[in-house]
């Protein structure tokens, strides 16, 4: 390999076979998109084939996808829906298109099978303990089922599963049919709440569905609100331990005056406002960044604030370095609060 | 030629500083209708060339390890040039320019790639974006403008010296990488200051020593190595495509701001310069090189250097879209658009550097007839002090006057 890179400097021999086989061993992780199957009117479920280099998942994980949109490179994390038993060796997710949502709208709507996307390995801890528990319940709504998927499809060792799951109606429920099938089949308990008709579930109510939900294990994965409700209600009840929580996005709180952020490295430097993730402002400006779940969740976005400082998005915590300084800030959930100097 | 500034016929005069600042508008509103519709085509575009570079690379050199036969030898050798050139041109010039940075690949981006070429791309993004764009054609600050080494303007005096001009600039062309290279370390400078024990200096010196080496190292041991018995045959095919490939990117950039009518200007003239200011310098200071599609590309679209001057970070397939409303403006602002076929444009910048390895006025002057007597002012004028070349100076600068007055009149 090393006399191949002298023959092929500047470039590497891995740029030449990428031409040949991108998803060969040794290869940056990519994946081929080979399917896009309708789910509902705005999901569908995408088939991957993942590059050799791919490591199984835990259910209950997500995959990060990085996939060119207009010709930009977007990353985004989903949640893999897939039987870990598939014999193709591909692997899914499902993606609920949401308004004005550049990547999901992209994967539902115009992706194409063929199609090269960008990966990283599958990470997250929302799966079952090693101990599994004697009696679950998943709370879920909208694309908030896709996790839950993964996990009932690949845990049948579960015998006592309560599901409740919102959606609008009962032909947006993502997997309706699968859920219903299973329900059936007594796998699960399927609690089906249509918001449209029937409003929307607090925790109290699912309390009163589910009586013994003081003995379960509870996942639950869904919007900020219903989830934020959900632990207000397991802390008041002192079962806080109990519960495990997905999100898909960081709930904006704070936001404040913006400034200018410069990138010392890369010389770049920018106007962001007080209320934008450096990460995107940075990402407009066609800086390359280092990212992960855009959520504040996994630190891969973590970068050395020298000097300046920004807000914590989520809670309006300023962070301030002295010049010199090298705090570390995740550029993801967080926005200028006046002039800053990034490491980068 | 001379310095706009200086100019009798100054070619600006009739613009106003509304006008300048209307012009400026008008090309932040072209560059933003680029910006806005940058999308898949473009991606599709630069991952094509890139891919159809490889593989004439690929292949090109596969064909020269039976370059003992001299058909291979041929097929490999133009092969190879065309990869080079392609290489150097339409994909590392424009990426390193951030052209495509907008498109967020690391694999594409101005701050990860590295090219075929002596001059490391940091080194070359530092003197090349920031002084070369910023001080387009400004003379005593554009390294550009003959690389510091040659005369470029009447304005600067002729020395004697000036004469090998010619030949060094030929010199310079073959290796033309090797020139980048040193310019973009500012070897002369460095030197002339007596500055090289300058850490920082001997830190750029080493990886500038370090990328020559791995380019050396591929091309005149690597390859050739592989090729077994045709060791020889294929150095001299790599070396050919190195040489093709350095005469041509110096023939497309003597065009871009060398022929004939592309103005230069003073170091003062550009303080506080506006954006719109900073535009007009762009549009006077830049020629384009007209042609077939085909060769826009292997001039990397710097054919369309004016579009380039005005918006460097555009992608490079969007230049010949924009160029007829660019050329429109230049003619309702009654500017002269400077474009013409390449054996033209590279005949018109040798001209220049011939007339100007000479004194002013001395070539437009000779003839058959004076041939004789003009060479033995121009050997006086060699040999001779700083007094005698005064003396004589003011003769041919007098015998100009006199011999376009006489044209005028007739
Ligand atoms: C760990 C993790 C797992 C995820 N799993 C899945 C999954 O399995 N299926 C799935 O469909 N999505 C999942 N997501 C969400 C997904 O990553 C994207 O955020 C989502 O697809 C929107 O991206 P977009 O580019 O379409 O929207 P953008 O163009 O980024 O955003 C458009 C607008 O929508 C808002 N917005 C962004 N995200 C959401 C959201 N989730 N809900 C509502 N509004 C939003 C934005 O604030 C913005 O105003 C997951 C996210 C995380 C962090
Ligand atoms: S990208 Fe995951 S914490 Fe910022």
């Amino acid at each position: 390999m090393r006399f191949a890179e002298l023959a092929t400097t500047p470039l590497l021999p891995a740029d030449y076979l990428d031409l040949v086989n991108p998803l060969r061993s040794g290869a940056d992780l990519r994946g081929r998109i080979e399917a896009v199957v309708p789910e509902t009117r705005d999901a569908a479920t995408i088939v991957i084939r993942p590059g050799a280099d791919w490591q199984p998942h835990r259910p209950g994980q997500y995959v990060r996808i990085g996939i060119d949109v207009d010709g930009v490179r977007m990353w985004r994390a989903y949640s893999i829906t897939s039987d870990l038993g598939r014999t193709d060796g591909c692997f899914t997710v499902t993606v609920k298109a949401i308004p004005d949502g550049k990547v999901s709208n992209h994967l539902v709507r115009r992706a194409q099978p063929g199609t090269i996307v960008q990966l990283d390995q599958a990470t997250g801890e929302f799966c079952l303990p090693e101990q599994r528990p004697a009696k679950a319940l998943f709370v879920t709504a909208g694309s908030g089922i896709t996790p839950v998927m993964g996990i009932l499809r690949n845990h049948p060792e579960l015998t006592d599963v309560v599901l409740v799951h919102s959606a609008p109606t009962a032909d947006d429920v993502v997997f309706g049919a699968d859920l219903r099938q299973l329900a059936a089949d007594g796998r699960i308990r399927l609690v089906e709440q249509h918001t449209d008709t029937a409003g929307m579930l607090d925790a109290a109510a699912i309390a009163e569905l589910v009586p013994d939900l003081a003995e379960r294990s509870t996942w639950a994965c869904g919007p900020i609100g219903m989830l934020e409700a959900l632990e207000e209600h397991w802390n008041a009840a002192g079962i806080a331990d109990r519960l495990y929580t997905e999100r898909f996005r960081a709930k904006v709180l704070v936001t404040g005056e913006g400034g200018t952020v410069t990138f010392t490295k890369n010389g770049t430097s920018l106007e962001a406002d007080g209320a934008t993730p450096i990460l995107d402002a940075a990402e407009d400006a066609g800086v390359l960044m280092p990212s992960g779940c855009r959520m504040g969740i996994c630190f891969g976005c973590v970068l050395p604030l020298r000097e300046g400082a920004v807000r914590d998005l989520r809670n309006g915590e300023v962070t301030t370095a002295a010049p010199g300084d090298g705090v570390l800030i995740q550029t993801c959930i967080s926005a200028a609060a006046g002039a800053c100097d990034i490491d980068h | 030629m001379t310095v706009l500034q200086k100019k009798a016929d100054n070619p600006i005069e009739h613009l106003t500083a509304e006008d300048i600042e209307l012009i400026g508008k008008e090309l932040d509103d072209i560059r933003q209708s680029v910006i806005d519709t940058r999308g898949e085509n473009d991606a599709r575009y630069i991952r094509k060339v890139i891919d159809v570079h490889r593989k004439i690379e690929l292949g090109s050199r596969a064909v020269l390890l039976a370059s003992g036969f001299p058909p291979a030898f041929v097929v490999g050798t133009i092969g190879l040039s065309v990869a080079k050139i392609l290489e150097n041109m339409e994909i590392g010039h424009n990426i390193l320019h951030g052209q495509w940075d907008w498109m967020r690949d690391p694999k594409i981006h101005s701050t990860t790639w590295e090219w075929d070429m002596a001059s490391p791309a940091d080194q070359w993004k530092h003197s090349h974006n920031e002084m070369h764009h910023t001080y387009t054609n400004v003379v005593g600050k554009d390294n550009d403008l003959g690389y510091g080494i040659m005369r470029v303007d009447e304005d600067q005096p002729w020395q004697p010296f000036h004469l090998g001009q010619p030949l060094w600039s030929f010199i310079n062309a073959c290796f033309f990488e090797y020139g980048i290279a040193a310019y973009d370390l500012e070897l002369a400078g460095t030197i002339a200051k007596k500055r090289t024990g300058d850490p920082e200096f001997r830190a750029r010196a080493k990886a500038v020593l370090r990328k020559i080496g791995r380019q050396v190292r591929k091309d005149y041991v690597i390859h050739p190595l592989l090729s077994g018995p045709n060791f020889l045959p294929t150095l001299a095919a790599n070396f050919t495509a190195n040489l093709v490939r350095n005469l041509w990117s110096n023939s497309v950039i003597l065009c871009g701001h060398f022929p004939e009518g592309v103005e230069t200007f003073e170091k003062k003239s550009i303080e506080g310069e506006t954006r719109g200011e900073w535009y007009l310098r762009q549009m006077l200071g830049s020629a384009n090189i007209s042609g077939s599609k085909a060769m826009h590309i292997m001039t990397g679209n710097l054919s369309h250097q004016i579009e380039h001057h005005l918006f460097p970070d555009l992608p490079s397939s969007r230049y010949a879209e924009i160029a007829p409303r660019i050329r429109d403006l230049f003619d309702r602002y009654g500017l002269k658009y400077h474009t013409a076929p390449l054996p033209q444009q590279v005949g018109s910048a040798w001209h220049k550097i011939i007339r100007l390895s000479l004194p002013n006025g001395w070539l437009e002057l000779t003839n058959r007839r004076n041939l004789v007597p003009q060479l033995v002012a121009l050997y006086k004028m060699t040999t001779g002090g700083p007094k005698v070349r005064r003396t004589l100076q003011r003769k041919l600068t007098a015998g100009v006057r006199l011999s376009r007055a006489a044209a005028a009149a007739a």
